[in-house]
């Protein structure tokens, strides 16, 4: 593969909780087009990697790069047209609960278009329907099923038709077939906007369906302790832990039929 | 087992081998595992195996016992040898034993001593007054983006927090208001009857309505019902990630959140104090009337006292106190930690905070006024 081209490069990152030590010396790279995906058990810090990946937090030591720019260093006019290009799904929803899943979707499009009104309300309807949520414009979040939520964050995420999605446990809490469906939702945004994908997720099934690589943190070492397809690291990864981690899963592919 | 044998255990073999015997179930009264521990330091073994021949009945009481025990050898650097354990309670025990308990980092076991840390306390005050400060900052930056059009604010909150900080106040500063109005003018005329001065209540209950209650009760009440509420708000918010949602999106919370809470409380506190000064006047008009103080006599000495200084005072007030209560409120809503428990101490955080800016304003107002002459 030689014209992977580097999307996203983690750059000996340390992330602390004040003087709360989560991971340390983290180095990977995501390409363009990946599906990658952060494993690791419950609290070893896959969404404070994340939340590290989208800037929310600085890192402690370390950096991540963008195409070659660094976010924590970059101009407040560069960060906002970083974030531009990104769709973002929170572990635990992080829809506005005083808005109606239509005024969600649409806030992304207020905030980064000048679109009037009537094309933000079609363009609405329409990724609330690519999600399965069409005719659920006028709900609030507390009137959907959870897994609905997740959809409907899902919508909100691709609004702008992001560069790089970034979601934390899409699928978690879904029954089996649901969250088969939101593999393949996820799996369809890739390939129809070419986006970039980084995915923290537990779901084998979803691991071995979807990952074009990962990382493995540990929560012991502090660090992460495996890289790359996780489809190979299943056969050959010199980690136990990391054989053991996807090997409870069965065969590859093995998920919900 | 009838007649439950009294749960105990012995230390044989020179600290060797730990014997359990009895009944080792929660409704006997089972050794703690401290004096097991004394024991073994004193032996200090190598080795610490289990006979359990004499051991009758168990519960958790005996894995929660052993759990101590392990997590004692563990740290002692002793052989911990279950093997002759009940199959469930090694089971159970291995379970319990197979992920390592949470150790938090260093930082928080500090020290008696460096508790007391002038120094460090110092230093922590610091923090927490910059903090403040640069709070106090970015609102009012941000108040500067609204006033020229260019912050990210949305009318439609707008409208709900002032709906939600006005009318829906209506009621209960009406009470309050009406109340003190009527306790100024009872706390007056026993003092003025003695020198057959009770036509001065008016005087009393109007200046300080307009003064000083007025917008006190007024900001009391707000800062209660208020500011909570915004800190609840914004607290709940920063749990469930939308915060986090909003900074992503490239959106300032300063002026999503905070700014339409804050205009909203500052232009709405002037009415409701404008309104609690009238309502505090008939109160007190209402008991000057049971003091043989008519109506007429108490309106004619009303008009007499009041002036703009009295009531421009008072509105000047309740502007900066409607801010202060505002910027308590968002700020424990914003730096709310991330499970529900924080958001309740949130809540309680922004009331204690608004009633000390309160007090400190208003006498630092009333010190100021006095230099002034006004
Ligand atoms: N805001 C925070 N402040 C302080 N510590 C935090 C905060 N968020 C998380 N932590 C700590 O950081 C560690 C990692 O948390 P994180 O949420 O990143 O885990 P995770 O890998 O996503 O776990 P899960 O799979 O359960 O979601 C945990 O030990 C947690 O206690
Ligand atoms: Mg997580």
């Amino acid at each position: 593969m030689s014209e992977r081209r580097m999307h996203i490069h983690v750059d000996q990152l340390t992330m602390a909780y004040g003087s709360n030590l989560i991971q340390q010396d983290l180095d990977f790279d995501v390409y363009r087009g990946d599906v990658f995906v952060i494993m690791g058990g419950s609290g070893c810090g896959k969404s404070t990697l994340l939340k590290h990946m989208i800037g929310l937090y600085p890192p402690a030591k370390g950096e991540i790069l963008y195409d070659g720019k660094s976010f924590n260093r970059a101009s407040e006019q560069e960060q906002f047209e970083m974030r531009r290009g990104w769709g973002i799904t929170y572990q635990t929803g992080g829809l506005f609960s005083a808005m109606t899943l239509a005024q969600n979707t649409a806030l992304p499009l207020q905030q980064y278009t000048a679109l009037g009104a009537a094309e933000i309300d079609d363009i609405v309807a329409y990724k609330l329907a690519l999600v399965g949520l069409g005719g659920y414009q006028d709900y609030y979040p507390s009137e959907i099923s959870g897994g609905m939520q997740k959809r409907a964050g899902l919508a909100r995420a691709i609004a702008l038709d992001p560069e790089i999605l970034f979601f934390d446990e899409p699928s978690a809490g879904l029954d089996p077939i649901s969250s088969q469906l939101l593999d393949e939702l996820i799996l369809e945004m890739q390939e129809s906007l070419g986006a970039t994908v980084v995915i923290v997720t537990h779901e084998l099934a979803s691991i071995f369906a979807i990952a074009s690589n990962s990382v493995f943190l540990d929560a012991e070492t502090k660090t992460m302790i495996d890289y790359g397809d996780p489809k190979i690291l299943r056969q050959q990864s010199e980690h136990d832990k990391v054989r053991k981690f996807l090997a409870r899963g069965g065969t590859p592919g093995g998920g919900p039929a | 087992m009838a007649g439950a044998a009294t749960p105990a255990f012995r230390l044989a073999d020179e600290g060797r081998r730990l014997e359990l015997s009895g009944d080792w179930v929660i409704e006997q009264d089972c050794p703690a595992f401290t004096a097991l521990r004394q024991q073994l330091r004193q032996a200090q073994p190598t080795r610490l195996a289990c006979g359990t021949e004499a051991l009758g009945d168990w519960d958790s009481a005996l894995p929660a016992f052993l759990l101590q025990c392990h997590a004692y050898c563990v740290e002692a650097g002793i052989d911990f040898d279950t093997a002759a354990l009940p199959e469930g309670t090694r089971r159970l025990l291995g379970l319990a034993t197979a992920v390592k308990p949470h150790r938090p980092s260093p930082e928080p076991s500090r020290s008696l001593l460096e508790a007391l840390d002038l120094g460090h306390r110092l230093q922590e005050g610091r923090k927490i007054v910059r903090d403040h400060l640069e709070f106090i900052g970015e609102a009012t930056i941000a108040l500067g983006r609204l006033l020229t059009g260019r912050a990210n604010t949305r009318r439609e909150d707008f409208l709900t927090f002032i709906h939600q900080s006005g009318p829906d106040a209506f009621s209960i500063v009406t009470l309050t208001s009406f109340l003190v109005g009527m306790i100024l003018a009872y706390l007056g005329a026993a003092q003025l009857a003695q020198f057959g001065a009770q036509i001065y209540v008016a005087d009393l209950v109007t200046i300080g309505m307009l003064r000083e209650m007025g917008a006190l009760m007024v900001a009391v009440v707000m800062a209660g019902r208020t500011g909570a509420a915004y800190a609840a708000q914004l607290g709940t918010m920063q749990t469930r990630e939308e915060i986090d949602a909003i900074v992503t999106l490239g959106i300032s919370p300063m002026e999503f959140l905070v700014l339409p809470r804050m205009v909203a409380l500052v232009l709405i506190m002037p009415l409701l104090v404008l309104y609690a000064n009238v309502v505090g006047i008939f109160g007190g008009a209402i008991v000057a009337a049971g003091l043989d103080v008519s109506f007429i006599q108490f309106s004619q000495q009303m008009t007499n006292v009041i002036s703009f200084a009295h009531l421009g005072t008072g509105l000047l007030k309740s502007v900066f106190f409607g801010l202060l209560i505002a910027i308590a409120g968002c700020r424990a809503g914003i730096q709310c930690g991330r499970s529900s428990a924080a958001v309740g101490e949130a809540a309680t955080r922004a009331v204690v905070t608004s009633i000390i800016y309160l007090i400190v304003a208003d006498a630092a107002f009333n010190i100021l006024f006095q230099e002034l002459g006004i």
